[in-house]
């Protein structure tokens, strides 16, 4: 089986400010189960990044190994991408970033691929504050192994055949939280409009962005004992910050009503207006943010949105002092001492 | 006392070994350095090594100059004279001197057990009681111990002072204070010896003139240095002896380099990954980004990075991997050297892997191999494994200068720029265009069109998914096509041959060529003419198999258990197996001539009149 590309028909469709029809920011046809919650968050990324206009090749997408993994190959078929190792995304984005911190960099992962084989890597990439969006395709099970629980599985979850899960699950934002990510954000591949705006806003905050996204599993993980199950989410979904992102261009000349929200201008361009829809959280709050999750807000719902944000720590590009021009682009005479320098160096060693 | 001359066998002018044993974490390694550095100022050809434990404190170490008027560059593994600082090991210490030779002592306290071996002067200096008395501070004390014996080493060898001065000067540099401590240690030992055993010893250092244009470096520091003027901008490691002192030496010349003087900003990224795992990722991230990055590790490292690097060779990534190879697993001896990682790197990872391999002998190598290593990346896309060792890496090696071409470009290999990408029609990432088995690579950020999907073994050639067994091998047979094609382009054998005609030879690699070359004129005095060659690449380039055609036996010299060197070239060549003896050491030491000696007269011996 090769890999298929999609018909192109998009003579009517609205183009955005690089004369782009949504169509151009989709990618080979997806073979992933029909129904599966990461296809809509592909849809909400093609849908994010045509309203963005990010011109295809200043975006470079990474991801691990997983059904959710696979996804890079469905958007943005015309920007670089890298389908790396199982739960090693993170180190890739890392030295790519490293080298060129003028591209976007979107790195899609999975609950096994980030929080069991790639544990290590997930948090050490929060830890450097590497720039880029991460977003994880939370099922709960591993769907390309055929089921097995994942780290992310609550406890009395069960399988498909009932068996419930025993163990502590690991979640992601807390984690996330606690390790300094300055914005992490929870959504649910069946709401886009909220999960839209929130791509963007990650997308263009500088530093790491996670977002935690529930994506159910249909072939294994929807059924009536999970608690990552379509239904289930659905029932408990409860946004907690409304998200809208704005980019400063439409800003200007845009309606402007005083709706109470609270505007935070990003550094890599746009504004966020956030909406508390529980009047007392505060997405600026961190010790609230773990403690929101850690309780489950003592109902068992499921709370969403961007949970917290700080956009003022320095990224891993300002903590190394990395020049403006990125690495990959320097001359090799900016990089050469010369052969004089190799002379006069030498005499320390004689 | 006895009368020092009256013991001795002969007198050695520049040509015996000197041995300091000591405790780690005495800050003895600056005076034993100030040694070796000093012969070499006069003159005179050294080898050091530094023989040391896998612990910070508290445990013996040794550090072993030889002289060598002859310019070998290997252990002799004698000691004729030995410093013996560490009271623990004394018993081995006294045992280990040759016969005739010497042992200096802190005879502060009285050591009759030292005077036990007939054939060996135990010389005692009082050098804790008169560094006590000479200085305040305890910790200055146990330092400037050291020095003493510097100056007593001088005193009794003929070392020259001046020189030990000039260099005590240079290590200092304004910190007037310190110069002036050091020469009071230094002359504290000189006095006593000069005053107590006023006859100099026959082992003598004279001045010569045999290290002009040499330098004294370590191949990690050497390696690092290429990896500045290779232009690698990138690198990732994660702690690990022997292989810590290379990053070390990127980040401090790049420090010095690769800094902006105004803005401050750095024209490299170092990241300490949090393994070898992450390490290795971002080596390749960085490389599928068009930078050249590289991660140095050990072993163990390597091992962990397995799966990554087969990922870079199917996804044809470029990165340059620098192995500084150690014994064994874990705990036990990671301090000591070996060549042990030849096989494991050759074929690392799953599925069908073979990999590039440069195999430096000296820093001197280290320092041109690791500029290759990167236009090897780069030309073949792919992981470029640069096999070095704890004795390469980490000891002084003296080596001729090294040399640079200011013409050198980078080989960037066939890499589309976006004028070349908007010129052509449509780019497929794995198109064997040329027929070389070398596709066109491009990076991201550059043009549309030469967006593609970089993935693992399940890629056609036109960087499209499949599962189709024809598609994929048209993939696999296409890179083994590749990597035989860098046969020619890696760092070719170096060949010596002996002034006899021979029918047998040695093949061996990296740190053993001095232990080689001096076993080869050690058995041709014996009357057995061997010629040598040394690998210095894989695969192997032609000339290795018809060299081993060429003779009737070939004795292949290495420092592992496995003989390693020897199984690649029984798969690598068409080399009849039993044509290939092994000659192995894996004691993890730097290499001697006398296991090579040996293991070639014991088989030639067990042939009898049939040789
Ligand atoms: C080193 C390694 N071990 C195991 C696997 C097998 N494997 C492939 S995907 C996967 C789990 C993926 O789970 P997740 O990240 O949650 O993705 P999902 O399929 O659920 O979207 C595993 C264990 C592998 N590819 N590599
Ligand atoms: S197995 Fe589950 S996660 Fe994988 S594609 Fe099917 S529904 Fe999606
Ligand atoms: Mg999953």
């Amino acid at each position: 089986m090769t890999s298929m590309p999609k018909p192109f028909i998009d003579k009517h469709l609205p183009k955005n400010k690089l004369g782009l029809t949504v169509r151009n920011y989709e990618g080979s046809m997806s073979t992933l189960c029909a129904g599966c919650g990461h296809d809509s968050v592909t849809a909400a990324l093609v849908q994010a990044f045509w309203e963005l206009s990010l011109a295809p090749e200043s975006a470079a997408k990474v991801s691990g190994i997983g059904c959710s993994s696979k996804t890079t190959a469905y958007f943005m078929g015309q920007s670089h991408g890298i389908n790396c190792v199982h739960g090693r995304m993170p180190s890739v984005a890392t030295g790519a970033n490293a080298v060129n911190g003028d591209l976007h960099y979107i790195g899609i992962s999975g609950d096994g691929d980030s929080l069991s084989i790639g544990f290590g890597q997930f948090a050490h990439a929060i830890r450097r504050n590497l720039n880029m969006l991460y977003i994880l395709e939370n099922n709960g099970v591993y769907g390309l192994t055929k089921g097995q629980f994942s780290a992310a599985a609550d406890i009395g979850s069960t399988t498909k055949k009932g068996v419930p899960n025993e163990q502590t699950p690991i979640d992601p934002c807390i984690q996330a939280l606690t390790l300094g990510a300055g914005f992490v954000a929870r959504a649910f591949s069946g709401d886009k409009s909220q999960l839209v705006p929130l791509v963007k806003a990650a997308l263009m905050h500088k530093g790491f962005a996670l977002i935690d996204v529930i994506s159910p599993c249909v072939t294994f993980n929807d059924h009536a004992g999970s608690t990552k199950s379509y239904a289930h989410t659905y029932k408990y979904y409860h946004p907690l910050v409304h998200t809208d992102f704005v980019a400063h261009a439409e800003e200007i000349t845009g309606e402007y009503a005083d709706d109470g929200a609270m505007r935070v201008t990003l550094h890599d361009g746009g504004e966020l207006r956030l909406r508390k829809t529980d009047t007392d959280y505060d997405p600026r709050d961190k010790a609230q943010a773990i403690e929101t999750l850690m309780m489950n807000g003592g109902d068992g719902e499921i709370r969403t949105g961007l949970l917290y944000l700080n956009e003022d720590m320095p990224d891993m590009h300002a903590a190394n002092k990395l020049p403006q021009k990125p690495l990959n682009q320097l001359p090799y005479e900016a990089l050469n001492p010369g052969k004089a320098a190799l002379a006069s160096l030498q005499k320390r060693y004689r | 006392m006895k009368d020092l001359v009256e013991t001795a066998s002969e007198v050695r002018v520049n040509d015996f070994v000197l041995k300091i044993a000591n405790v780690n974490g005495t800050g003895s390694a600056s005076a034993n350095g100030l040694l070796m550095k000093a012969i070499f100022r006069m003159g005179v050809p050294v080898v050091g090594k530094n023989l040391f434990p896998s612990n910070i404190q508290g445990l013996p170490t040794w550090y072993e100059i030889r002289l060598t008027k002859d310019a070998y560059m290997a252990r002799s593994g004698t000691a004729e004279f030995m410093v013996a600082m560490n009271a623990e090991t004394y018993k081995q210490d006294l045992a280990e001197v040759s016969p005739g030779g010497f042992l200096l002592y802190d005879s502060t306290w009285p050591r009759p057990d030292l005077h036990t071996r007939e054939d060996v002067t135990a010389i005692g200096v009082p050098l804790a009681r008169m560094c006590n008395e000479a200085f305040e501070n305890a910790r200055t004390r146990v330092l400037m111990k050291n020095m003493a014996y510097v100056g007593a080493v001088a005193g009794l060898t003929g070392l020259d002072v001046e020189v030990i001065k000039e260099l005590v000067t240079e290590m200092f540099g304004t910190k007037e204070h310190l110069i002036t401590a050091n020469m009071k240690a230094i002359n504290i030992g000189l006095d006593y010896v000069r005053e107590h055993f006023p006859d100099p010893l026959p082992l003598k250092v004279e001045r010569m003139d045999a290290t002009a244009g040499h330098i004294m470096i370590d191949g990690n520091t050497a390696a690092a240095l290429g990896c500045v003027y290779a232009g690698a901008t990138f690198g990732a490691w994660y702690p690990i002896t022997p292989s810590t002192s290379l990053m070390d030496g990127f980040k401090s010349f790049c420090e010095k380099f690769r800094v902006d003087k105004e803005t401050g900003e750095k024209n490299f990224c170092i990241v300490q990954g949090e393994d070898e795992l992450a390490s290795v990722g971002m080596a390749i991230g960085a490389g599928w980004n068009g930078a050249r990055a590289f991660t140095p590790t050990s072993g163990p490292g390597i091992s962990l990075m397995s799966e990554f690097i087969g990922f870079a060779y199917y996804g044809e990534v470029p990165v340059v991997l620098f192995d500084v190879q150690r014994a064994g697993p874990s705990t036990g001896l990671p301090t000591r050297t070996q060549q042990c990682d030849l096989t494991l790197a050759a074929y690392a990872s799953h599925g069908d892997t073979k990999h590039i391999l440069v195999f430096p002998a000296n820093p001197k190598e280290c320092f041109e191999m690791a500029v290759q290593s990167f236009d090897l990346a780069e030309r073949f896309q792919t992981p470029v494994f640069f096999m070095t060792d704890l004795d390469i890496g980490m000891n002084d090696w003296m080596v001729p200068e090294f040399e640079w071409d200011d013409s050198y470009q980078p080989d960037r290999g066939k890499l589309l720029n976006k004028d070349e990408l908007e010129a052509i029609e449509k780019f497929y990432r794995y198109e064997d265009k040329d027929g070389d088995g070398i596709t066109y690579r491009t990076l991201p950020g550059v043009h549309p069109k030469g967006a593609y999907f970089t993935r693992g073994s399940g890629h056609n050639w036109k960087g499209g998914y499949t599962e189709d067994a024809d598609e994929y091998k048209e993939v696999v047979d296409r890179l083994v096509r590749k990597w035989k094609s860098a046969a020619d382009a890696v760092p070719g054998p170096v060949v010596r041959r002996c002034d006899a005609p021979a029918s047998r030879a040695i093949i061996s690699v990296g740190g053993c060529d001095g232990a080689v070359i001096e076993a080869m004129d050690q058995l041709a005095a014996k009357g057995v003419n061997l010629n040598y060659l040394r690998v210095r690449g894989f695969p192997f380039n032609t000339e290795v198999e018809a060299f081993i055609a060429e003779h009737d036996e070939v004795f292949v010299v290495e420092q592992n258990r496995d003989a390693q060197l020897r199984t690649l070239l029984v798969n690598e060549t068409d080399a009849p197996k039993d044509k290939l003896v092994p000659v192995l050491d894996y004691a993890g030491m730097a290499a001697n001539p006398k296991f090579i000696v040996e293991g070639i007269t014991a088989y030639l011996d067990t042939l009898g009149d049939a040789a």
